[in-house]
């Protein structure tokens, strides 16, 4: 009686150990189209842009390459003001944009979790502001202001706003970082003979590092993708950032129409440093990604 | 006094930046202005003007029905793929790791992969469509109509954006205690009923905050429709930001443009206002 229970257990616990292994095969199976998918497009983009100018002109497109080219890298690099030039304004921008982030938010963050300033709170809920007002609206003041500063058509004047997007989370995140940094080790480092400046660069810096690199890697990231700040601003050709020579390159026909092969590669070089950073970086950007939406 | 200098370059920086183009946009909002003419108050005139321009309310309902369709999408699909993949197992972090690589990429890069992708002869989609024999003919995808184009866009957005609430959502997932978990499934309650009444109730701020900051998103698109529509047809496709672009930077209507922005930042403040609560409870 008690043997054929036990026996009868057995049997189900197997048969469920037999379905539970079937819908684990299934979800794997589930899980691996979905990577699939979600890949496919990047890939078409890298095949497109290695196929032979005819062959990326192709009506209807090829799926893989009948051949290999560089004739779209070789249209791209030499389109209009050349892509050296547009590489190096998102670029210089981007670096722009990491050098004021850094200048600004690292000494307000350690302010703002050292000091017992009157009035702490409501200095940082103004730092904050860009928050609450969105960019987007706020593009035709500053483009009236700028425009009487000589700030369009200047890579300074679209990092300044790149900078301002990001500011309130990289102000934020610093602030975080500071306060988690052991007061005792400050204080040690003042005895030593340190002054403030000392010991914010040389003892709480070090500690913060991760968090320098995480608002680095976000203000290189926003500034290098951003758009609307850029269209707005940068109305002579040869001060396009890379999206804004590319999003021209769409309806700008080269040889009747658009060079989808040329197009493609602006799409692999632009997207080529983010996934970069993405896959050497991927803990700074995910910890950042959590801390900054989780606020 | 070490405190203040400090925070005087981020004071100073916010200031000329953001407090000051947003006290601007108030000024020149009730003035009309064309760059070329000086500024000329007009009192409430420009939002008089919006409440009877046509294209203001169809870009407006076009953002809201845009953000309406969008959301669900996301958020459903979000969740599905973080209740996939929330386990940490080889093949799961790397199945991740894919979702969320277009989340990196820039939107401005992405549309215009999009763009070559949904584009009629060249595009990639046509021709597996065509090949999948779900359609007899090339579809024209973008900016001859407007439901079509509509979709289009949202099928890039969902694949470009998806892996941000699904990053979030596993987060949440993953930090429930185990031992919730593990005296339900002694209780024998089925895998559907642990998600409706355990996992998803334990992760509902998530996913109120990911809704909140993704309608937000939605609410100021602007790219995505610049590069694979250009608005059209007809302006159909013209979302708030798009209008207000168009009437600040190609039409110079400073004083309109100006208006009709800060409209726009009174509707995005009210989502962003219920996102900051949510966020300070969890801190509190």
């Amino acid at each position: 009686m008690t043997a054929s229970i036990a026996m009868e257990h057995g049997g189900t616990r197997r048969m469920v150990r037999g379905r539970r292994k079937r819908i684990g095969y299934l979800l794997s199976a589930i899980c691996i189209l979905l990577a699939l998918v979600m890949i496919l497009p990047l890939l078409a983009a890298v095949l497109a842009s290695i196929k032979p100018a005819a062959e990326a002109a192709a009506i209807p497109p090829t799926y893989l390459p009948h051949g290999l080219s560089a004739d779209s890298y070789v249209n791209l690099w030499a389109y209009q003001a050349g892509l050296p030039t547009y590489l190096f304004n998102s670029f210089a921008t981007a670096f722009l944009s990491i050098a004021l982030t850094l200048l600004i938010a690292v000494p307000a963050g350690y302010s703002l979790a050292r000091f017992d300033l009157p009035g702490k709170e409501v200095i940082f809920v103004f730092l904050l502001l860009a928050l609450i007002i969105p960019y987007q609206a706020l593009l035709t003041p500053i483009f009236l202001q700028f425009a009487s500063w000589r700030l369009t058509n200047s890579l300074l004047g679209l990092a300044i706003i790149h900078t301002a997007i990001q500011l309130p989370f990289s102000v934020y995140v610093m602030r975080n970082s500071f306060e988690s940094v052991p007061r005792d080790l400050e204080e040690a480092a003042v005895i030593d003979g340190c002054n403030s400046l000392q010991v914010l660069l040389m003892v709480s810096l070090p500690i913060t590092l991760p968090a320098v690199v995480t608002i680095s890697l976000f203000a290189f990231i926003t500034s290098w993708n951003e758009f609307l700040g850029a269209l707005v601003m940068m109305n002579r050709q040869d001060s396009f950032t890379l999206p804004l020579i590319l999003a021209a390159a769409r309806t700008q026909t080269s040889l009747g129409g658009t060079d989808w092969g040329m197009l493609q590669a602006g799409v692999v070089v632009s997207v080529l440093p983010c996934i970069a950073i993405y896959l050497f970086l991927q803990k700074y950007y995910v910890s950042g990604l959590l801390s900054g939406a989780v606020k | 006094m070490i405190a203040l200098a400090y925070l005087a370059p981020a004071i100073l920086f916010v200031s000329a930046f953001t407090f000051w183009p947003f006290v601007q946009m108030i000024w020149v909002s009730f003035h009309s202005w064309s760059l070329i003419t000086p500024p000329k108050p007009v009192g409430f005139g420009n939002f008089i003007k919006a409440w009877s321009d046509r294209q203001f309310w169809i870009s407006l309902g076009y953002t809201l029905k845009y953000t309406a369709l969008i959301t669900p999408i996301l958020m459903v699909g979000g969740y599905l793929i973080a209740l996939l993949t929330a386990e940490n197992t080889s093949l799961k972090r790397a199945v991740r790791a894919v979702v969320f690589l277009p989340v990196v990429i820039g939107l401005g890069t992405s549309s215009l992969l999009w763009y070559w992708l949904f584009s009629t002869d060249a595009g990639l989609v046509n021709r597996v469509l065509l090949d999948l024999g779900i359609i007899g003919q090339r579809v024209i995808w973008l900016g001859v109509n407007e439901g079509v184009s509509t979709w289009a866009i949202i099928a890039s957005i969902a694949w470009k954006v998806i892996g941000f609430g699904m990053l979030l959502f596993v987060a949440a997932i993953q930090s429930i205690p185990k031992d919730i978990n593990e005296a339900t499934m002694v209780d024998g309650a089925s895998y559907w009923q642990r998600t409706a009444f355990i996992t998803l109730p334990l992760t509902l701020r998530t996913v109120l905050l990911v809704t909140l900051i993704s309608m937000i998103g939605s609410l100021l698109a602007f790219d995505q429709f610049y590069i694979m529509t250009a608005g059209q047809p007809q302006n159909s496709t013209a979302t708030s930001v798009f209008y207000v672009y168009l009437n600040s930077f190609p039409y110079l209507k400073l004083g309109y443009g100006a208006a009709l922005s800060l409209i726009l930042a009174a509707i995005v403040l009210a989502f962003t206002l219920l996102q900051m609560m949510l966020t300070r409870r969890s801190a509190g």
